[in-house]
């Protein structure tokens, strides 16, 4: 099997505080996989991992079919300042950074590309509107399109789903399950386990070390969940340190 | 209103370089004060300004009021304070906004003895409030060239540096650019800082950065539009300050932040944009 990431003896955290523990596995190429556990199991901490805004304590992310400038990651939403003054169409833009980088102007073809991407998601007529006055859903629907301008071959989701409503769930469900017919590896970290059981063939339980890693009718069962909630509520001291949230 | 409003520039050349000194600041400092206001770094442009003072009083120990020895000076003291708070805050359990207010405040008081040490009171007044009414040449053009390069690094690190304060993660995550961006950044607060504290003193440089930023937020939405509204607001109240400082005899450097106070307070009742008076002006468009 063909993998795109693999975790070796992964050790992540905060401050030498580990929030993923020796992990081991595989991420096969081109799989939907859901990343569940309960709260401070080092869920978001992973992804991080993975894409390289932490490095880690020990151990490594090995990539496979994919390489590490290739991944499109959605942050969690409470990590970005809706407060600051940009429009849609900015926001968006943003996903040509391989592309254009800090510097270089829009040509046409990327302006067309931006306009098929907010379209994609359903927010034509959003353009210039500043991501401040955007419901939830809407911003979440920006991010998304942000997303698919990346084009990336990884794409890391980190609680795409949360405060937001049905219909942009069911939209952006949609987006998730065009990326993996057209081959590209998902990872997106959950906690709605029905979403997980309907939409995600695979799935890894994490309780910062690993709880199992597999097909989800194997995997997500009541007895693995409460194995990962025992193991988070017998681990030392919280992974949670000067505000930085480790989920 | 003609003898109110040009005379004073047209009859002293100290009035005209004085609002050339102003504008420098203004079209420079102000945008780095809306990025500032936008990361939530109101008061560290405030503690920074305190933290030049000891390196710009070792300028004056070394060499009296020396335009070139004080701007180094205090260059490197405000570069030295913001890289040890940003290293205390990494490597130890204090937060940045606590380390660097413990450096500003043994910065400040540094600074305060090696002027009173030296200097007389008159030299402290100078440090602390500046001459805005005393500007030189070499003053003018360090100013001016201040500006020039804040203009382009903003540009050049322009966006980064939006995507450093809206969703540093996805940066982090597309770019190793985060951190030079920081940096930057807070070089290009530290140099405004020292180029104001020439005109307007270590305790009033900073004034002229958050206050017309602030009021901005009442008058306009995008990045764009905030950046052309405090420009504007802080040259207006620059020349509005000398103004008054001229014909009431007033002290300069307070007179012009104590203007922009001014449009601050009627921008936050009168602005368009989230103002007092906002919710008034949506229900009489609404009717």
């Amino acid at each position: 099997m063909t993998y795109a990431l693999a975790f070796e003896k992964l050790t992540l955290g905060y401050d030498r505080h580990p929030a993923v523990h020796q992990l081991e596995g595989e991420v096969a190429d081109g799989s939907l996989t859901a990343i569940v556990g309960p709260n401070g199991a080092g869920k978001s901490t992973l992804l991080k991992g993975v894409t390289g805004v932490l490095r880690p304590l020990a151990g490594q992310v090995r990539f496979g079919t994919c390489a590490r400038s290739d991944i499109a990651y959605l942050p969690q939403q409470s990590d970005i300042d809706r407060s600051f003054p940009i429009t849609v169409v900015d926001l968006v833009a943003m996903g040509l950074w391989s592309e254009i980088g800090g510097l270089f102007g829009l040509r046409a073809a990327h302006r067309a590309r931006i306009d098929d991407a907010i379209s994609a998601v359903g927010l034509t007529g959003f353009e210039s509107r500043i991501i401040g006055s955007l419901s939830g859903g809407q911003f979440q629907r920006a991010l998304f399109a942000r997303l698919l301008l990346q084009d990336a071959q990884l794409v890391l989701l980190d609680e795409p789903f949360t405060a937001i409503d049905a219909k942009t769930m069911v939209d952006l469900l949609g987006v998730v399950r065009r990326w993996h017919g057209e081959g590209r590896t998902v990872i997106a970290v959950l906690h709605d386990a029905e979403i997980v059981r309907e939409h995600f063939p695979e799935t890894l339980i994490l309780a910062r070390d690993l709880v199992a890693h597999g097909p989800t009718p194997k995997v997500l069962t009541a007895a693995n969940q409460f194995r990962a909630r025992q193991m988070c509520e017998a681990g030392v001291g919280p992974p949670h340190h000067r505000g930085r949230h480790a989920s | 209103m003609w003898e109110f409003l040009i005379q004073p520039f047209a009859e002293f050349s100290f009035m005209r370089r004085a609002m050339m000194g102003c504008i420098a600041i203004s079209v420079g400092g102000t945008p780095v004060g809306v990025f500032l206001l936008l990361r939530r770094m109101s008061l560290t442009g405030d503690a920074m300004a305190h933290a030049i003072l000891p390196g710009a009083a070792v300028g004056f120990l070394v060499a009296g009021l020396s335009l070139g020895a004080m701007t180094v000076g205090g260059l490197i003291a405000g570069m030295t304070v913001a890289l040890l708070s940003g290293f205390v805050a990494r490597v130890t359990a204090l937060r940045e906004d606590a380390s660097l207010a413990a450096f500003y405040l043994i910065s400040l008081a540094l600074g305060v003895l090696i002027v009173s040490t030296r200097g007389s009171n008159v030299d402290l007044m100078h440090v602390l409030f500046g001459t805005v009414l005393a500007l030189d040449n070499a003053a003018l053009i360090l100013l001016s060239s201040i500006a020039s390069i804040t203009l382009f690094a903003l540009a050049f690190i322009f966006r980064p540096l939006v995507l450093e304060c809206a969703d540093p993660q996805f940066l982090r995550s597309v770019s190793g650019l985060s951190t030079i961006t920081h940096f930057t950044f807070l070089a290009l607060v530290v140099m405004n800082l020292v180029g104001g504290f020439h005109a307007l003193g270590t305790l009033m440089a900073v004034g002229i950065m958050i206050l017309p930023a602030a009021a901005a937020r009442f008058w306009a939405v995008s990045i764009g539009g905030l950046i052309v509204a405090a420009v504007a607001i802080a040259i207006v109240s620059s020349v509005c300050g000398l103004l008054v400082s001229y014909h009431f005899g007033l002290p300069s450097g307070p007179a012009i932040i104590l203007v922009a106070g001014i449009v601050y307070g009627m921008s936050l009742t009168l602005g368009p944009v989230g103002s007092l008076a906002a919710p008034v002006f949506r229900h009489r468009v609404n009717a």
